[in-house]
């Protein structure tokens, strides 16, 4: 029997996964899909939020306030680019200005440091792309950015990396109690726990309802954003806000962490937890809700366009605690905006609950809190660069020109504990296909690359999870596949955790790098 | 640092004619620097025949007539590096490349031609709404499967765009046994050349839908249909004209674009409607001694101008790196007007002018039985009758050193005149 199963693999999930992974327990990390982080994780602002958007006394602004400082560490001992870019909220008018003003005194309540209400000259000094109407903003300077993708990618590293056995493509299908404990099933296969932690974001509602009475319920609340090329990612140097609303914070233009211009996301309620699609009305919304904040947005260079479904729980609030009803079955559900901020402060906060009802956890010696360092072709210099090649030809290969990703760098992205095994899942990790070419030029060389590494044919590599075969698989060309002689795939599905890496690629602490 | 007269960053059919001919003029060093396994380029996927007409005057496949050319880089003995990647290109010519042989190298050039080429348009710079699923393809991602790995990327096909690749991408898979079910192209008229949409649409009864385009992509994993809408003369879909077409494959021939990030590194001027160099009559950027050619300047529809217009920069190269360039003297600036959308050159030195300047553009919609007439000044010095002219088509003119000397005003214009 396993100690703690955590259900969902997304940022929530794999944080909680990394706070439990210092302390000398048997942890699980369930996951429906075939790679972590692959619902809101993967599909939203990528924004550290200060936290002056939410009321006073909630868990929202308790965890946003607690999460956002946590970043520092977090970016530094995970290897994950982050930068405190500020943001700023923009008043248009003086109703709007009253707002600003509520908006700060909410953030002083809170206890959000270093906000400052600016007039509109200012703005316009320190942001000279906005619109000249600007009356005034509240800059808040400790709003961050991040790529949340990596991040969760992370955080699942370093969590296997410290024992944590990560199951992929495990779709819960049903709970059943045990004398002291829980039996998860997951299709034929089932494991037992004694406690339960449901990350499982927008199904939380339904993996609660396993087990307990209905006590709160989720709905998709879809968001649309569009990303422009490099060419303008200082278009907003800081993150732009326009004055909330009863949808939230509202449509935002801000920059990426890689040097993208971002715009979105609108809010949409839906029934249909599948609805990752854009929309014409979508598009057309975040459209002009940027236009009123920002004058000439370069609609030109828009390089693509996604949609990201948020939790929203019913009740408004994150849902944070054991059940009433089923005893160490913690719900850690609802986690919308400002979820990826609050992640860090949430997973402690579990670990306490847990410490609380588990009677004490015991920390481990040999807790290892830093990920092994990704390398990054384009951001070393020269002579770092020459000397890489040197020691690891792969290197010099080239593979995605627009975001300069070399064969070096991918390799090392599907090698590692929780190693890609899709384009998606390369592409998360290391970014070839991100550019202004989508993929145009590297994905044929990645999949190469990707069935080369997982030893299979080309035709077994997907884009993502499940179907998503990239090129025809089955003998749609029985004639030319028995002529070239293909084989298919071993299993792909396989568990990731420390006990059965592929290759046998035990891995203590990191896994086998490239050119390291 | 190692130093040559000539680098050529690109080894397609530009880069190839450009350092052939370079070569041919003698007396410099010249190095050919290509980012992929072979030379060639794009040429090597492009199976088909239909190459070297103007040139060879016979029907060449794509590797065919780059092989013409590397023998010829061979007999000259020019050098060239395969699998580098550059990464810098500065204002002073300092190149900065990668290749796992070499690791990080610098080259110091006295004169550099830009040959790199031009991507795609994808779905995500049409911004069109949907699912992500897999199989979306661009149709020369899709013809480097099909040709070069051997693979299919669908049966069920729809095609957005009717560029030449995808129109050659229709004919090639239907004849691997795919199902291409239609080609939707969102302007009133088709963007390829004649020949392809007679040769790969009509001899397999491919329906072309013009005025059409995918307003929505289905599935979730994998494509499983996509949404058709007929757009008005804005281009703006139609409501209630959205037709579901069930399939498995989604192709993209939807335009391209010159890919100039290295020339934007090293602070060359581009021109807004190319988005290319604006160059001069020498294919000489506003960086002297860089010069550009091929797809990287401006796209063009068959290979046979690209060498020419490589050549032309190859040969000035040479003429840069021996101080034979004239920098005075009288100049021109040739403008696109009524019906044109753009010329290039830009900049015409007349002292650099042989015998003739060739003049390349596109027109902006089709016109039947109009003429291209050429003004110096307000002065009608040419006029070039056609049966049509088509966007997709790109239309040359040779001008005479003669009648460019004679001038009196230092604008050249082209203009499309409706015959009555």
């Amino acid at each position: 029997m396993t100690d703690i199963a955590i259900i969902g693999a997304g940022v929530v999930g794999c944080s909680i996964a990394r706070e439990l992974s210092k302390y000398d327990l048997k942890t699980v990390l369930i996951e429906k899909e075939s790679d972590v982080g692959e619902g809101a994780s993967k599909a939203n602002s990528a924004i550290i939020h200060a936290g002056y958007d939410a009321k006073p006394g909630t868990l929202k602004a308790k965890f946003n306030v607690l999460g956002n400082p946590m970043y520092d560490a977090i970016s530094s001992e995970l290897d994950v680019i982050f930068k405190r870019v500020g943001s700023l909220v923009i008043a248009l008018d003086d109703d709007e200005m009253q707002t600003l003003h509520k908006l700060y005194y909410q953030g002083i309540a809170n206890g959000v440091p270093d906000m400052e209400i600016i007039g509109g000259k200012k703005v316009l000094k320190m942001e000279p792309n906005l619109s000249k109407d600007i009356k005034g903003a509240l800059y808040a300077p400790t709003a961050g950015i991040i790529c949340p993708m990596e991040l969760t990618v992370a955080l699942a590293e370093n969590a296997v990396d410290n024992g944590v056995e990560l199951m992929p493509d495990s779709k819960v299908t049903d709970i059943k109690r045990l004398d002291s404990g829980y039996r998860i099933f997951m299709g034929e296969k089932y494991v037992d726990t004694k406690y339960v932690i449901n990350c499982a974001g927008l199904y939380s509602d339904e993996i609660n309802n396993m087990v307990a009475p209905p006590q709160f319920k989720i709905i998709p609340r879809r968001g649309q954003y569009n990303i422009f090329d490099k060419n303008y990612g200082d278009f907003v140097k800081t993150v732009i806000f326009p004055c909330p609303s009863k949808l939230g914070k509202g449509i935002l233009v801000s920059p990426t962490i890689h040097g993208n211009l971002l715009i979105g996301p609108d809010a949409e309620d839906l029934e249909d937890k599948n609805a990752t699609n854009t929309t014409l009305n979508g598009l057309n919304t975040i459209r002009h809700g940027a236009d009123r904040s920002a004058a000439n947005i370069p609609y030109k260079n828009i390089i693509t366009n996604f949609a990201g479904l948020r939790p929203k729980p019913d009740t408004d609030d994150f849902v944070i605690g054991e059940s009433k009803f089923a005893k160490g079955f913690i719900n850690v559900a609802g986690i919308e905006s400002p979820g990826l901020t609050s992640a860090p402060a949430i997973a402690v906060y579990v670990v306490g609950i847990l410490k609380d009802i588990n009677g004490g956890l015991i920390e481990k010696e040999d807790y290892i809190p830093r990920r092994r360092k990704r390398i990054r072709f384009e951001e070393l210099d020269d002579s770092e660069k020459d000397a890489l090649i040197k020691k690891d030809p792969r290197f010099a290969k080239v593979i995605c020109r627009c975001e300069t990703v070399t064969e070096g760098e991918i390799i090392d992205v599907i090698r590692r504990n929780v190693g890609a095994r899709t384009l998606d899942g390369v592409k998360k990790r290391a970014r070839p296909g991100s550019g202004r070419c989508q993929g145009g030029f590297c994905s044929p060389r990645v999949i190469e690359i990707l069935a080369r590494e997982l030893k299979c044919d080309i035709s077994d590599i997907k884009k993502g999870n499940h179907n998503s075969y990239v090129l025809i698989k089955e003998d749609a060309f029985p004639v030319r596949a028995a002529a070239l002689g293909r084989e298919q795939c071993p299993d792909q599905v396989k568990s990731r955790g420390s006990s059965n890496m592929e290759d046998g690629n035990t891995q203590s602490g990191s896994a086998k790098g490239v050119g390291l | 640092m190692i130093s040559y007269d000539i680098v050529v960053i690109g080894g397609g059919p530009a880069g190839l004619a450009a350092a052939v001919e370079a070569g041919k003029c003698g007396g410099v060093s010249v190095l050919v620097i290509e980012r992929d396994r072979e030379l060639g380029g794009i040429l090597q996927q492009c199976i088909h025949n239909g190459f070297g007409l103007h040139i060879f005057k016979e029907e060449l496949t794509g590797p065919e007539y780059a092989e013409r050319f590397i023998k010829e880089l061979n007999e000259l003995n020019i050098e060239y590096k395969l699998n580098t990647m550059v990464i810098d290109i500065t204002s002073d010519k300092v190149i900065t490349a990668v290749n796992p042989k070499d690791g990080l190298i610098k080259i110091k050039a006295k004169a550099v031609v830009l040959a790199m080429g031009c991507r795609e348009r994808t779905r995500g710079a049409l911004n069109i709404p949907g699912m992500r699923p897999a199989g979306i393809f661009t149709a020369g991602t899709s013809q480097r499967f099909v040709n070069m790995e051997g693979y299919m990327v669908g049966k069920n096909i729809v095609i957005l765009g009717s560029g030449d690749v995808g129109l050659i991408m229709a004919r090639r898979l239907t004849l691997e046994g795919a199902k291409v079910q239609l080609v939707a192209e969102v302007l009133p008229y088709p963007g390829g050349l004649t020949r392809n949409i007679v040769q790969c649409l009509e001899d397999y009864d491919i329906p072309l839908l013009l005025s059409h385009t995918v307003v929505e992509i289905c599935g979730k994993e994998r494509v499983e249909g996509v949404v058709i809408a007929k757009v008005d003369e804005n281009r703006k879909p139609v409501l209630g004209t959205e037709k579901y077409y069930p399939c498995d494959t989604l192709l993209l021939s939807v335009g391209l674009i010159p890919e100039n990030e290295l020339s934007q590194k090293a602070g060359i001027m581009l021109d807004p409607v190319t988005g290319g160099a604006v160059v001069n009559e020498s294919m000489e950027t506003s960086i002297e001694g860089i010069f550009a050619c091929g797809n990287v300047l401006h796209v063009h529809d068959l290979v046979d101008y690209v060498t020419e217009e490589s050549k032309n920069a190859g040969r000035n190269a040479v003429k840069y790196v021996k101080s034979e360039i004239s920098r005075g003297g009288p100049k021109m600036i040739a403008k696109a007007k009524k019906g044109v959308r753009y010329i290039v050159p830009q900049v015409i030195r007349l002292d650099n002018i042989d015998k003739a300047a060739v003049l390349s553009m596109r027109v902006d919609n089709i016109y039947k039985d109009s003429k291209l007439v050429v003004k110096i000044g307000d002065k009608t010095i040419k006029e070039i009758k056609k049966r049509y002219l088509r966007p997709g088509e790109m239309e040359r003119i040779t001008i005479n050193k003669g009648a460019l000397s004679e001038a009196s005003d230092s604008v050249i214009s082209v203009e499309v005149s409706e015959v009555v």
